[in-house]
């Protein structure tokens, strides 16, 4: 409540008669999916065995919007998410596939602010965050600046940090002999998990621009800095020689993604919306990205979208499938996310937005999008997600 | 495993700025009034909301994220 009434400064009114607004909550958003996936390619168990994953994750957000005495704008939104999964793979962190625990909780907490000054054009925001579940926590926090010009474009730069803590849960095999023990419920007892660290450091460009009234781009530039233990303790790598250990990655990662965005109105009632990415890392992964949907607006207020996304990266240099590393390499993992492959992803999205909200209530958008994914890794998803916008 | 060949960067790079700069350069004027179309919900270059999702899964499953308006790090230890 306090920082509610922060945000909510009140005023002298101005020669012009505007009046300052409190911040009043304007918008409150429901997303929630799930993604079910299958595969054959189990980072647990050394690049073999199902990658069955399901995933239901669901997120709420609520706006408050408020205007000072200065005209500006004030936007405050606060997130709250929280994500259910089951993973098949999870039972053989124990040797045997001896541990019942194949599910996980995660909580995601978040809370942006932002002051948008629409007199000069120019906004600054700053946001924090954090993730919690069983084995990995993380706080996230963010800074960011945007400045249209006179042209009708926007320039934004938004500085990001995320301060990880990777739970050290090693495969039963590598813990020392007592160390784990199985319950009564079949579940494995640690008593002295330890953690180590993991920091990303973030600097997001951006550029959009109106190119004409019925085209708009933009470009997307990130640099990523990453350093500290980026692998997961409880990923195996098998050698050549038919021994194991654990994935072991170097501790620093730079990532340069560059994208572009083009949105044409095509007509009166088709909306063409596509990406395309270029992604290099220091690791050796090379990826393009590209993705088309096509909005087609059946009336004003519902539209069918169409989408179709393909994605194509290079290995990194450090992935090798199971039983192909040798023991003389320095880094190794037989995770499937670092191996040469392409993807497809297709699928398709409805949207109802009647201008007195649906069935005359508070309810005033409403999404659906379901979407089918496939990989030449042999892994299959599937997610269906669903927007309840209220106002 | 068989490495995949990919665009070189420089190809790629080169290919973005001339998009880029054809795009920016054929920019016209638009007024207020003329932005209708792209006042548009759905010409929003931004993701998504019901995308969330999605892009959180795309992020774990393949070796490359960002560049998307999407979160870059944090997140979950996942299996």
């Amino acid at each position: 409540m306090l920082l509610l009434h922060a945000f909510s400064q009140t005023a002298s009114k101005d020669s012009t008669g505007f009046k300052p607004k409190k911040l009043t909550l304007d918008e409150v958003d429901l997303v929630s999916g799930y993604y079910t996936q299958n595969g054959d390619h189990s980072a647990i168990r050394g690049g073999i065995g199902s990658e069955q994953v399901t995933d239901f994750a669901n997120q709420l957000e609520l706006k408050w919007v408020g205007y000072d005495g200065r005209l500006r704008k004030n936007s405050l939104t606060a997130g709250m998410g929280v994500d259910h999964h089951t993973a098949a793979s999870q039972a053989w962190i124990s040797k045997t596939g001896a541990s019942k625990r194949t599910d996980g909780l995660r909580l995601y907490p978040s809370l942006d602010w932002s002051r948008e000054n629409e007199q000069k054009g120019s906004s600054i925001s700053a946001g924090a965050y954090y993730s919690n579940e069983f084995n990995y926590h993380s706080i996230g926090l963010n800074a960011g600046v945007t400045q249209k010009t006179k042209t009708n474009g926007e320039f934004g730069l938004k500085l990001s940090t995320y301060l990880d803590q990777v739970t050290m849960i090693l495969p039963s095999e590598f813990e020392p002999p007592g160390a784990y023990t199985i319950g009564r419920d079949g579940e494995l007892k640690h008593p002295h998990y330890g953690s180590t660290g993991r920091q990303t450091y973030t600097a997001s460009f951006s550029f959009t621009q109106i190119i004409n009234t019925r085209l708009t781009a933009a470009f997307l530039f990130d640099l990523v800095e990453q350093h500290g233990y980026l692998g997961l303790p409880f990923h195996r790598v098998y050698f050549t020689d038919g021994t194991d250990s654990i994935e072991k990655l170097p501790s620093q990662r730079f990532k340069v993604p560059i994208g572009l965005r083009l949105n044409y109105f095509l007509g009166d009632a088709v909306i063409l919306r596509g990406y395309y990415r270029y992604y290099l890392d220091n690791w050796g992964v090379r990826s393009h990205t590209a993705s088309l949907e096509a909005t087609l607006k059946l009336t004003p207020f519902f539209s069918v979208t169409p989408f179709y996304r393909y994605y194509v990266q290079t290995s990194a240099n450090y992935f090798a499938p199971y039983e192909q590393h040798l023991q003389t390499d320095s880094y190794y993992s037989s995770n499937y996310a670092l191996a040469a492959f392409n993807s497809s992803f297709f699928g398709a999205g409805i949207r109802l937005a009647p201008p007195k909200g649906l069935f005359n209530t508070h309810l005033a958008t409403m999404e659906i999008r379901y979407g089918h994914y496939t990989q030449t890794t042999d892994l299959v998803s599937d997610i269906i997600s669903l927007n309840l916008g209220f106002k | 495993m068989k490495r995949l060949k990919t665009i070189p960067l420089r190809v790629c790079l080169l290919n973005l700025t001339l998009a880029t700069a054809a795009a920016l350069g054929s920019c016209t004027p638009v007024k207020e009034y003329q932005k209708n179309r792209i006042n548009d919900s759905e010409m929003s270059l931004s993701n998504r909301k019901v995308e969330k999702n999605e892009l959180n899964f795309q992020s774990y499953r393949e070796g490359s994220s960002g560049a998307n308006g999407g979160k870059t790090g944090g997140g979950c230890g996942c299996n």
